[in-house]
C-alpha cells in the first residue's frame, strides 16, 4: 500500500506535472495518439464497414479480418514499424491506426446487420432510395453498435499508446519505461495509475455516449432476453366463443 | 529466413515459453468464468454489477496491470506469475460476458422440459444448460485464446520471457527479421490454438455442426463479440 501512496505522491508532485517532460504534456500526447489514430481509422473503416453491412458482400473477409487482427501482437508491429520508419511519433501512430481499424469495422457492419430486414424492406416499400435507406434507416439504427466499436477502438489504443515510448514516441509510457530502467518504482507506478484512470474515464464517457445515441424508441441491438421469448408458438388458449350474445 | 535458420533453437525455446505462459490463463480463465457467469445470470442485480466490474477490469491497460500485480500479489517484480495472473484476469473479464450470454441463450422451454422430466437443478445445469450453451462458449473461448496469446508478448517488457523477447532484442540490435519472426510465431501459435479449439468443439459438441440454418443469430453474436473488447 505504501508503494501506491508513493505513486500517488509522484502524480501530485508539481515537479512532475508541468514542463515538456511533465505528465500533463505526456497525457496530452497519449490523448493525441488515441484520438488521432481512432479518427484516421474511422475514416477508413466506417465507409468500408457500411459497404459490407449494406451489400452483405465481403462479410466473411471482414469477420475473419477483425477476428484475426486480435492475435496480432501490437508490440511487434510497433517495433517493426519503428525499425522501418525510425523513432518518433509516426511508427506508433500507424500501429494504432492498424489496431483501431478492426473493432470500428466490426462495429460498422454489425450495426447495419443488426437492423431488422423487415425494417429495410418496409423502407424500400415506402419508396426510399438505397441512399435514403442507408442514411435514414441503417445509419441511425446501427449507431449504437458503431459507437461500441469506436469505444473499444479508443480503449485499445489508449492502452497500447503506453508502448509508444518504446520507440521514443512519448506519451505516458515514457515514465513507465524510465522508472523501470532507473528502478524508480514510484514513477512507474504513478504513470501506471494515470494510464489506468485515463482508460477508465474514457470508458465511462463512451458508455454514456453509447446510451445517448440510441434513436428514440428503437434499440438496434440483438434481443438480450432470449429466454423470456418462447421459440415455439404457444397452444392457442382463448376464451371460448360465446354464441348468442 | 536466414536469421531464423541460425537462431531456430532460440525461437523454439521462446515459443515453448510463450505457450507455457498463455495456456494456463486461457484454461483457468475459462473454468473461473463459468460459475461467475452462472451467478451473474441467476439474479438480476448481480448480472449488472458483475458484468460492469469485469468490464472495468478489462479496461485496465496491460502494461500497468503487469506493474500493479507484484503489489497485489506480493510476488517479485520479474516473476512470470505476475503476467499469468494478469492474463487470467483479462481472460475472465472477457469470458464472463460471453458465458453469461451463452447460458442465457438456452431456450427456456428446454429448461422447463428438463425440469419436468425430473432433472435436479444441478443435473440440469451439467446435462442441458452447459452443453446447449457450448457453441457460444466456444466462440468466446476462441477470442480469449487469440487475445491472450497476443498479450503475452507484452510481458517481455517487464522482463518475463515470451516471444516478445524477439521484438525487444530485434529492436535493440536492429534486426527486422527477428521482429518479423516473432510476429509470425505469435500468429502461428494463435492459429494453432484456434484450430485446436475448433476441433475440440467438433468433438465435444457434435450437434453444433449441423446447425447451419440458425447461423445468422450466431454470426451476429460473433460480430457483436468482435466489436467489443480491448487489448
Amino acid at each position: 500500500m505504501n508503494l501506491i501512496l508513493d505513486g500517488i505522491a509522484w502524480i501530485l508532485d508539481p515537479a512532475n506535472q508541468t514542463g515538456p517532460g511533465g505528465w500533463f504534456a505526456r497525457l496530452g500526447e497519449q490523448l493525441a495518439y488515441t484520438f488521432g489514430a481512432v479518427a484516421i481509422a474511422a475514416i477508413i473503416a466506417i465507409p468500408l464497414g457500411y459497404l459490407v453491412g449494406h451489400t452483405g458482400r465481403g462479410r466473411d473477409v471482414a469477420v475473419s479480418l477483425s477476428g484475426g487482427f486480435r492475435a496480432l501482437p501490437s508490440l511487434g508491429v510497433l517495433i517493426l514499424l519503428g525499425l522501418g520508419l525510425g523513432i518518433g511519433f509516426r511508427a506508433p501512430l500507424i500501429t494504432f491506426v492498424i489496431l483501431a481499424i478492426p473493432p470500428i469495422l466490426a462495429g460498422a457492419y454489425a450495426g447495419f446487420e443488426a437492423v431488422d430486414r423487415k425494417t429495410i424492406d418496409a423502407a424500400r416499400a415506402v419508396g426510399m432510395t438505397e441512399g435514403q435507406i442507408v442514411r435514414q434507416v441503417e445509419v441511425p439504427l446501427g449507431l449504437p453498435l458503431l459507437i461500441g466499436g469506436i469505444r473499444s477502438g479508443v480503449l485499445q489504443v489508449v492502452a497500447t499508446a503506453t508502448l509508444a515510448a518504446y520507440v521514443s514516441g512519448g506519451a505516458l509510457g515514457a515514465f513507465i519505461f524510465e522508472g523501470v530502467a532507473t528502478r524508480n518504482y514510484s514513477e512507474t507506478l504513478g504513470a501506471s495509475i494515470l494510464v489506468t484512470l485515463l482508460a477508465l474515464i474514457l470508458e465511462g464517457v463512451f458508455a454514456l455516449i453509447q446510451k445517448l445515441v440510441v434513436p428514440r424508441g428503437v434499440v438496434a441491438r440483438e434481443i438480450k432476453e432470449v429466454r423470456t421469448v418462447s421459440s415455439r408458438p404457444r397452444a392457442a388458449v382463448g376464451s371460448p366463443i360465446q354464441e348468442g350474445k | 529466413m536466414k536469421w531464423l535458420e541460425s537462431n531456430f533453437e532460440l525461437v523454439w525455446q521462446l515459443t515453448l515459453a510463450h505457450i507455457a505462459l498463455s495456456v494456463p490463463p486461457i484454461v483457468i480463465g475459462f473454468l473461473i468464468s463459468i460459475p461467475i457467469a452462472w451467478v451473474a445470470n441467476r439474479y438480476r442485480v448481480s448480472r449488472g454489477t458483475i458484468l460492469v466490474v469485469l468490464g472495468l477490469l478489462y479496461t485496465i491497460p496491460s502494461l500497468p496491470l503487469f506493474i500493479f500485480m507484484p503489489i497485489v500479489l506480493g510476488t517479485p517484480l520479474l516473476s512470470s506469475v505476475n503476467v499469468s495472473v494478469a492474463l487470467t484476469i483479462y481472460a475472465v473479464a472477457l469470458m464472463v460476458r460471453t458465458a453469461a450470454d451463452g447460458l442465457e441463450s438456452v431456450d427456456k422451454d428446454t429448461l422447463l422440459a428438463a425440469s419436468a422430466m425430473g432433472y435436479s437443478a444441478w443435473q440440469r445445469f451439467w446435462r442441458v444448460e452447459l452443453p446447449l450453451s457450448g457453441p457460444v462458449l466456444l466462440s468466446g473461448l476462441r477470442v480469449v485464446s487469440a487475445s491472450t496469446v497476443s498479450l503475452a508478448t507484452i510481458g517481455s517488457v517487464v522482463g518475463v520471457t515470451s516471444l516478445g523477447y524477439l521484438f525487444i532484442n530485434g529492436f535493440q540490435r536492429n534486426i527486422a527479421a527477428e521482429v518479423i519472426t516473432g510476429i509470425v510465431a505469435v500468429l502461428v501459435i494463435a492459429v494453432v490454438f484456434d484450430l485446436i479449439l475448433v476441433l475440440l468443439g467438433r468433438v465435444v459438441l457434435p450437434w453444433s455442426r449441423r446447425e447451419r440454418t440458425g447461423s445468422t443469430r450466431a454470426s451476429r453474436r460473433q460480430a457483436a463479440l468482435l466489436s467489443g473488447g480491448v487489448s
